[in-house]
């Protein structure tokens, strides 16, 4: 074997072994560097200043396995069988299961309450309210590419809307659903207007700076909205007037039917609602876009300036794509509200408007099946962990920074245009504009 | 008159830490266009690296406050350092060159990973620490109202525009400045003309991360307690400060940082506490609307 070979420009490469050791080594170097302090000490306050304790059998441990993990990555990555590259692969097994996946899991949804147990059932409530808040958000940042980083706002305005409606004036749930999302679609165009002229990281700034301005609002507004402590006993939906408790009267639900009463009953109702909503978001959206209003959307996220030129009306389509993507967050909201029977201005968060965005933006920004399929995953998967509830956020970071790098594009990253002449063809990943807000 | 300067003092010192942070916001957003939304947990490691150097050295004897703060200083500063660099190297390298909102989101998560590694790891509490640096002087006295200038806030001021001073130095005149304002200029070219991109990018992170532990121990030693999620509020102030600012622009992030401190203070003093947030959101959405690329930043000219 040459000492030098021609293809490393002279450069001797030294033993694959010796190469994968020396990384790994450099990895634990760097991970002692890192953890010698925050995991190898802990500090306790006490009366006067801080008590040490030291943790060094912990921090041996998490370098050996940083050094042990690199190991296993590199020999993986060594190995891995040449040809498509993952990714590619994983897509266009997706792409061609896309109708059949659908369909799959529109049954699957429709018929969870017959197979699925409590537990299952109010997973999957979850899970739909992040899918229908991750549609509506597609509205905004997938097909009009606005950069909404403060979403959770129009999600809280619903919440309160139906809360305050129902408590004080004591309307009911379908009464009050429409009026909160049409306070919420007042606040998107509210909040729209200000900020037609700004693009990009300039929106995401006071989009956000606005998510922020109303959760302040509604922990100091006391009198009205009832400060950090919320507002409590908000009423259950009713089926067509009849309701949902043991209480035998002839207006519940199990009397009128004359079957027993059980608490699943309501949670599978609370489910179908939610499935309900969530099945006319994406309705109104798939037919949204076909109209000349959702395709100045995808044209205004492709090129503003093209658009200006060929005479859109910027102005409105900016502000129509905020008001229906906040009147969505806005009905997800008052459903929220409804089925906590509380609402305080902690569930309001930016982490809310961060964990709706990643699931857009897993989803492939503007894929319906997409956000869907990472609401199941990034949901779903963060239940799994609810017996380790310490390390619950820590691992869901882990798992967003991990499936970025991996499918930095999203689940779907392909585009079936919304109209076509002729045959639709998928849009490669590559060729896919991804506005610039 | 001496409550006003009360106030002013105050919000100039405050507006010094956002300042400090806001420039590693603005410096990675100028060259990478990215939001590095970790920054902010970068500067609340640094505030528990301080805390913990502080302590460690105290528990080994050494008394003389000034060796136990720059000791502390350095090595805080070395530590976020390179948790600034494993930041870049693990959530945002491999997805340079792709599309905009990829980093943003790992930004989000990795700002979800420190947050919540430090809490596993130091716990939920406040941490405390008793004040370093005692006594201040009188500056002036109006109507029994007695305007104070805290050493601790000369402190951070001088800290501060030393800096800063190295820092402009840095970027102005070294051999690294220059790559790092090509860099900012047009990344592809830089490449091209055989400046190590990765490297400058590297730097970048590495360098914003101390200035941020500088501001985390300012911040510590200024307040005297922290925990695990004061790097959310301060980093999205000091993004803020970097947008108001106009992000890209090094001296708009100092004179940016310095308006959302004097905003904060002054409205606290003279209107509400609760609402000293909407105050500093509220004009820097004013101020977008009139001046869209921020108080310092170029102008934002598409090509077609």
């Amino acid at each position: 074997m040459s000492k030098y070979p021609a293809a490393l420009g002279g450069k001797s490469q030294p033993p694959a072994l010796v190469r994968v050791v020396r990384d790994a080594g450099l990895s634990a170097i760097v991970a002692f560097g890192l953890f010698a302090s925050m995991i190898g000490l802990r500090l306790f306050p006490t009366g006067n200043g801080m008590k040490l304790h030291y943790r060094w059998l912990m921090l041996a441990a998490v370098v050996v396995a940083v050094f042990a993990g690199r190991v296993i990555m590199l020999t993986w990555r060594a190995n891995r069988p040449a040809g498509t590259p993952q990714p590619r692969r994983i897509a266009e097994a997706i792409n061609h299961a896309g109708k059949y996946v659908g369909a799959v899991f529109l049954i699957a949804a429709a018929t969870l309450p017959l197979y699925g147990g409590r537990y299952f059932i109010d997973t999957g409530i979850l899970v739909m309210t992040y899918v229908m808040l991750g549609w509506g958000l597609t509205i905004v940042v997938g097909l009009a590419g606005l950069l909404d980083l403060g979403y959770v706002a129009f999600y809280a305005v619903g919440a309160y809307s139906y809360a305050l409606l129902s408590t004080t004036y004591h309307l009911g749930f379908w009464t009050t659903l429409p009026i909160a999302g049409l306070l919420a679609a007042v606040w998107g165009i509210l909040l729209g207007f200000p900020v037609l002229r700004l693009r990009g990281d300039y929106l995401a700034i006071v989009t956000l700076a606005f998510g922020e301005i109303i959760r302040v609002v509604l922990i100091n507004w006391t009198s009205f909205t009832g400060g950090p402590n919320g507002i409590t006993d908000i009423p259950r939906p009713t089926l067509f007037g009849l309701k949902f408790n043991g209480s035998g009267d002839p207006d519940t639900f199990a009397a009128f039917f004359g079957i027993d009463y059980s608490l699943t009953q309501r949670v599978v109702f609370l489910y179908y609602v939610i499935f309900g909503l969530a099945l006319l978001t994406n309705w109104v959206s798939l037919r949204l876009r076909r109209l000349p209003l959702g395709r100045a959307w995808e044209a205004l996220r492709e090129d503003e300036i093209a658009c200006r030129a060929l005479g859109i009306n910027v102005t409105v389509t900016k502000l129509t794509a905020f008001a229906i993507g906040a009147m969505f967050g806005g009905f997800a909201g008052a459903f929220f509200a409804t089925r906590q029977a509380f609402v305080s201005p902690e569930s309001f968060n930016f982490g809310e408007s961060a964990l709706v965005l990643a699931i857009v933006v897993l989803g492939g920004l503007g894929s319906q099946l997409g956000v869907a399929l990472a609401a199941v995953v990034m949901i779903g998967g963060s239940e799994l962990f609810r017996d380790f509830a310490e390390y619950r956020m820590l691992v869901f970071g882990v798992g967003l920074v991990v499936m970025m790098v991996l499918r930095p594009r999203g689940l779907v990253s392909g585009r079936t245009p919304s109209i076509a002449l002729g045959a639709r063809k998928e849009i490669a990943a590559e060729l896919v504009a991804q506005g610039r807000g | 008159m001496a409550y006003a300067l009360q106030q002013i003092i105050n919000g100039v010192t405050l507006g010094m830490i956002y300042g400090l942070i806001a420039v590693g916001y603005t410096m990675v957003y100028g060259i990478i266009g990215m939001i590095n939304f970790a920054h902010g947990d970068i500067f609340m490691i640094g505030a528990f690296l301080s805390l913990m150097g502080l302590t460690v050295l105290s528990a080994l004897g050494i008394t003389s406050v000034p060796l136990a703060l720059a000791i502390t200083l350095i090595l805080a500063c070395g530590i976020a350092a390179l948790y600034g660099w494993t930041v870049e190297r693990i959530a945002y390298r491999p997805l340079r060159g792709s599309f905009r909102l990829a980093p943003l989101i790992s930004a989000i998560g990795m700002s979800i990973v420190l947050q919540n590694f430090v809490q596993v790891s130091q716990g939920a509490r406040d941490l405390n620490l008793m004040p370093l640096i005692p006594g201040g002087f009188k500056v002036m006295e109006q109507d029994g109202f007695v305007v104070q200038l805290s050493w601790m806030q000369v402190m951070i001021s001088v800290t501060t525009l030393v800096m800063l001073a190295i820092f402009t130095w840095l970027v102005t005149k070294t051999s690294l400045g220059r790559s790092m304002r090509a860099c900012e200029q047009d990344i592809k070219m830089a490449t091209l003309l055989g400046i190590d991109t990765d490297r400058t990018i590297s730097l970048t992170f590495v360098i914003g991360a101390a200035l941020a532990t500088v501001a985390g121990m300012m911040f510590l030693l200024y307040y005297g307690s922290i925990n695990f999620y004061i790097g959310f509020s301060a980093g999205v102030k000091a993004f803020t400060a970097a947008v108001l600012g106009g992000i890209g622009s090094l001296p708009g992030a100092v004179l940016g940082g310095l308006a959302i401190g004097l905003i904060e203070s002054l409205w606290s003093g003279y209107a509400s506490v609760p609402y000293k947030d909407v105050a500093a959101f509220s004009v820097l959405a004013i101020v977008l609307i009139f001046m869209p690329s921020g108080l310092l930043g170029r102008a934002d000219i598409e090509k077609v």
